[in-house]
Parts: structure tokens; sequence; C-alpha cells
């Protein structure tokens, strides 16, 4: 055959797969490593956040028995809520990184599939969240006594509800950019905060009007934050609560990345892979 | 419309051919039915003004865009559904797409190499390097190259893999001669040591004069001349390819015919 067969490993398996997804992580690795303010930046506005709720909590717990009470919940609140934003940001900001770099069009053409580029976004979106929240959560403790960890498995099926309802987004947002270019950018960036009050992360969904509650019970976030207030008000782990989201993030991640494919399929027929980034 | 033959191992099939091959914008036609066929070894210069239709049949080439109507297969293989098969088998280089500007030389390198899933990487790299004279850059990062220095790096990324067919999108474009010259050679070189099929899309009529054996010039989407750049330039009565295209262009805005 070719020299060129011959120069090149075998390209079909699955270990030719993973390689080809771990080349892209180490690309998304070396941008980071490269970069001490994005690094910083990562973890700067979960900081912000955290120690602004933290204080305000503080504040209150001396002026309300309630508030005394649920010592916990707002932190709690705004770290998986930031668990949410940076996995998606981290996502979305990943794939970004080769549009600004007018990089998509060599990606595209290289034996790369979809679904590598897919794997290799949501393992740096992954790595971006732990460089982000591990320190943060580490204030956290300091600064206020509050140890996500205490949550135990609790924790582990919030954080995992929350990083598949991210990736979901990111797909969604991944796909608007491929389709409409970067005139579309600010739709990645701020898509997750139509969830916001939406998931009822500071206060239960009672709260919301009644026309509005089956939308926050439609969003797998609003089970997570339901269920932080149980455990941190009631002690209660609501199991039945993280299934509901779990099955919820089945069907939006299937949706997102349907979405996903659709998008890159529309761009390939409207010709905006070839003037992407220009 | 010409039937194709479906996808085998590509071993046999034409490096690149293209049949009936339409591409409609909204109500804009950027490729009007094109059909040609490459040959092993070969080099095809695509001429024509801006708009003629080059980049959107070289994107169709690499999968980029899909056809409204016909078929771009390369090695066999249909470029709207089955590009992944043939993809390692290709590459291309243009000045309008970048490698990542943060990155390293030899970070870029790397990872491309990886993605083609080259064996023995790191020596192609040094070696490729050498070659291309990139030694010395490789740990700098890319973005801070001038503009010769990327064209060897867009270079070196685009022969990593040894591809068959390789797809130049004005690979000479704003540098300056000797450095477009150095490049010239090196293609020279590569295609004839590797039998390696090339299409150019080049505005440089004297770089296709020089690297090309054929010439398929278009206008409006529409394949208007396809022929050696000599048979052109004596069926025209001109010196140089750079007249034969001046002369088209002109005549064609002026409605007249596209004949000699």
């Amino acid at each position: 055959m070719s020299g060129t067969q011959s120069r090149l490993l075998e390209q079909t398996s699955l270990a030719a797969s993973t390689r080809r997804v771990s080349a892209m992580v180490l690309r998304y690795w070396y941008v980071i490593r490269s970069s001490w303010p994005r690094t910083a930046e990562l973890i700067y506005w979960p900081l912000v956040q955290m120690l602004m709720w933290g204080f305000l909590q503080s504040y209150l717990a001396q002026t309300s028995s309630f508030a005394a009470k649920a010592a916990g919940l707002f932190i709690g609140a705004v770290l998986l809520w930031d668990v949410l934003v940076r996995s998606q940001l981290g996502f979305a900001v990943a794939f970004l990184e080769e549009i600004w770099s007018r990089n998509l069009g060599h990606l595209m053409m290289s034996p790369l599939r979809p679904s590598e580029l897919i794997a290799a976004l949501i393992t740096v979106s992954l790595i971006k969240l732990l460089v982000a929240m591990v320190p943060v959560a580490l204030m956290a403790y300091l600064f206020f006594g509050f140890n996500v960890l205490s949550l135990g498995f609790a924790f582990a099926a919030f954080f995992a509800n929350l990083v598949i309802m991210s990736w979901s987004l990111g797909l969604i947002t991944t796909g608007v950019v491929l389709r409409w270019g970067l005139g579309a950018e600010n739709f990645a960036w701020l898509i997750v905060f139509v969830l916001l009050p939406l998931c009822c992360v500071y206060y239960p969904v009672a709260t919301l009007p009644g026309w509005l509650q089956p939308v926050a019970l439609a969003l797998p976030p609003t089970y997570v934050f339901e269920g932080l207030r149980a455990i941190v008000l009631d002690g209660t782990f609501l199991g039945s609560y993280m299934l509901a989201a779990l099955a919820l993030n089945v069907v939006y991640f299937a949706a997102g990345y349907a979405a996903f494919a659709y998008l890159l399929h529309s761009a390939r027929v409207n010709g905006t892979l070839v003037q992407m980034g220009e | 419309m010409q039937k194709l033959t479906p996808a085998s191992n590509g071993s046999s099939q034409p490096p690149a051919e293209v049949r009936d091959l339409r591409k409609v914008y909204r109500d804009v036609s950027a490729v009007d039915g094109i059909s040609f066929t490459l040959s092993h070894g070969s080099i095809t210069a695509l001429l024509g003004g801006n708009g003629a239709g080059k980049t959107t049949t070289i994107a169709m080439l690499m999968g980029l865009v899909i056809p409204t109507s016909g078929q771009a297969r390369v090695f066999g293989a249909d470029m709207a559904r089955e590009r992944h098969a043939v993809l390692h088998r290709m590459n291309f280089e243009s000045p309008y797409v970048d490698v990542p500007m943060r990155l390293t030389v030899r970070q870029n390198l790397e990872i491309f190499g990886r993605l083609y899933g080259v064996r023995d990487l790191q020596a192609c790299v040094a070696d490729i390097a050498t070659d291309l004279r990139l030694t010395d850059l490789l740990d700098r990062h890319y973005g801070k190259l001038s503009a010769g220095q990327k064209t060897r790096v867009s270079l070196a990324k685009a022969l990593l893999n040894q591809p068959e067919l390789l797809l130049l999108d004005e690979p000479t474009a704003s540098l300056d001669p000797d450095t477009a010259d150095w490049v010239r050679s090196k293609l020279e070189r590569y295609c004839s040591e590797r039998r390696a099929t090339v299409v150019l899309a080049s505005h440089n009529m004297a770089e296709v004069e020089r690297l090309a054996d054929r010439v398929i010039m278009l206008e409006k989407g529409r394949i208007i001349a396809d022929e050696t750049p000599a048979e052109l330039i004596r069926r025209f009565g001109r010196e140089t390819l750079e007249e034969v295209f001046l002369a088209i262009a002109r005549r064609g805005s002026e409605g007249a015919e596209m004949e000699p």
C-alpha cells in the first residue's frame, strides 16, 4: 500500500479513537498550562461568589434562627451552582478556543470525529472544573467551616447530575456556534444563566408561581438544589429526586447530542465551517 | 448524472473524482455542475477570479461543505457521507486557517501528529523540522512567528502524515518572493518523491505555471477551461498564463464567449 498508510497507525479501533481524544485533551491542557491569568480566572469568580454568600450567611445567622439552622445552605448552593456554570463554560470555551485561533478547519479536516471532539470537551470541562472548584471548596472550609465532602454520597449524586446537564448545554451551544459562527458566541456564555432563576438555586420550588413550577421541575438541576436543601435542613437524602434528575439528564443529553449533530450537518450544508473565524 | 461506484478501500480509486458537482447557497450558485477526475501524482490548479467557486470546490473535496447535488469522491469515498474513511490520507494548507497561537510549534505538531496517528512521532517531528528549517522555532509559540515562519509550520502540519492528496489554498499568499520560491521547491520535491496528488488554488499565475501540470479554470462556478498550462497559453496565443487569465477575465466581464 502507500507510504502514508505505513507511516500511520491504525485509524478505526477504539485505541485510535482514544488517541485522538487524548490529543485534543492535551491540546487544551497546553492552553490551560500556558496562561496563569486564565487559570486564575477559572478560580476568581467562584471564589468571589462563595465569599460573598458566605459572609451574607454569617451575617444572617446572627439575626435569624432559621439562617443559623441553615448553616451551609447558601455556600452549598453557590458551590453547586458553580459546578454547573464552570462545567458548561469549560466545555463551551474549549470549543470557542478553536474558533478564536482559526483552527477549526484543521480539526474538521483531520481524522478527529465529532464524537471524539465531544469526548475531549467533556474531559476538559471536568479538568477545568477541578482546577476551579477544588481551591474554592477548600476556602469554603477554611473561611466558613463548610465541608462539601461532608455531604458524602449526596454530593457525588449532585455533582454527577449537574455536570451531565452542563454537557447537554455545552453540546447545544457548541452546535449553535458551529452553525451561526462567532455571532452566536454570547449564547455560549449566557445560556446557563437562564437556569439560575428557574432551577431554584437559593429558594424552594414552592416559591415560584404555580404556572412556572412545572418548568422548574422539568430541569434536572432543580432536583439537585431541592436535594441540597433537604439534606442541609432536614438531614434527608432524597434518592428519588436524584433518580428523577438522572432520567431527565439522559433525555437532555440525548437531545443535546442530536442538536449538535443536526447543527453540524446544517453548518456543512450552509458552508459556515469554511467561513468560521473570518 | 453519472453514477459513481461506492467507496472501496480506495487503492485503485482516483485520488479525487467530481461529478456534476453543484452547490447553491440560497439563490447563489457557487459551483454549477462541474466534473473532473484527478490522476495519481498530478498537480492540478484551480484558477478563477474571486467568487469563481475554487474554495467551495476544495471545501466539498474536504467534506466541509455538502453539495447541493452531484458527488465529490476522494479515493472512492463520498466526502459528504464517508469522509472519515479517507481523511488520514489527505491534508491541506491555507494561510487563512491557523494552528493554535498559544501553543509552541512542537506542541502543535505533536497534537496533529497524534490526531493523524503518525508512527514514531517524535522522530517525525524532528525530521520535518529539519527539512522545513523549523528546528530553532520548535519551542516558540506559533502566534509569535512571522508570516513566512507560520507558512512553514502550516506546511509541516500538512506534510506530517505524508498525505497522498494535498489540498493547497493559496499556499504562498502574503509571502516574500524568496520564501514563496522556497515553499514551491519543497512542494515540488514532496510531490515528486511521494507521487502525491495536489489540488492547488492560487491567484499566482507564475506559481501555477511552475507547479501545475493541469489547469481547471472556473468562472461563476463553471469550468471554462481544462488543459495543461502550456496548451492553454498556446490556445490563447499568449506568452504567459497570467495573460491568459486576464484575457479570460476581461472577456468574461464583457459577456463575450470563452473561446480565444
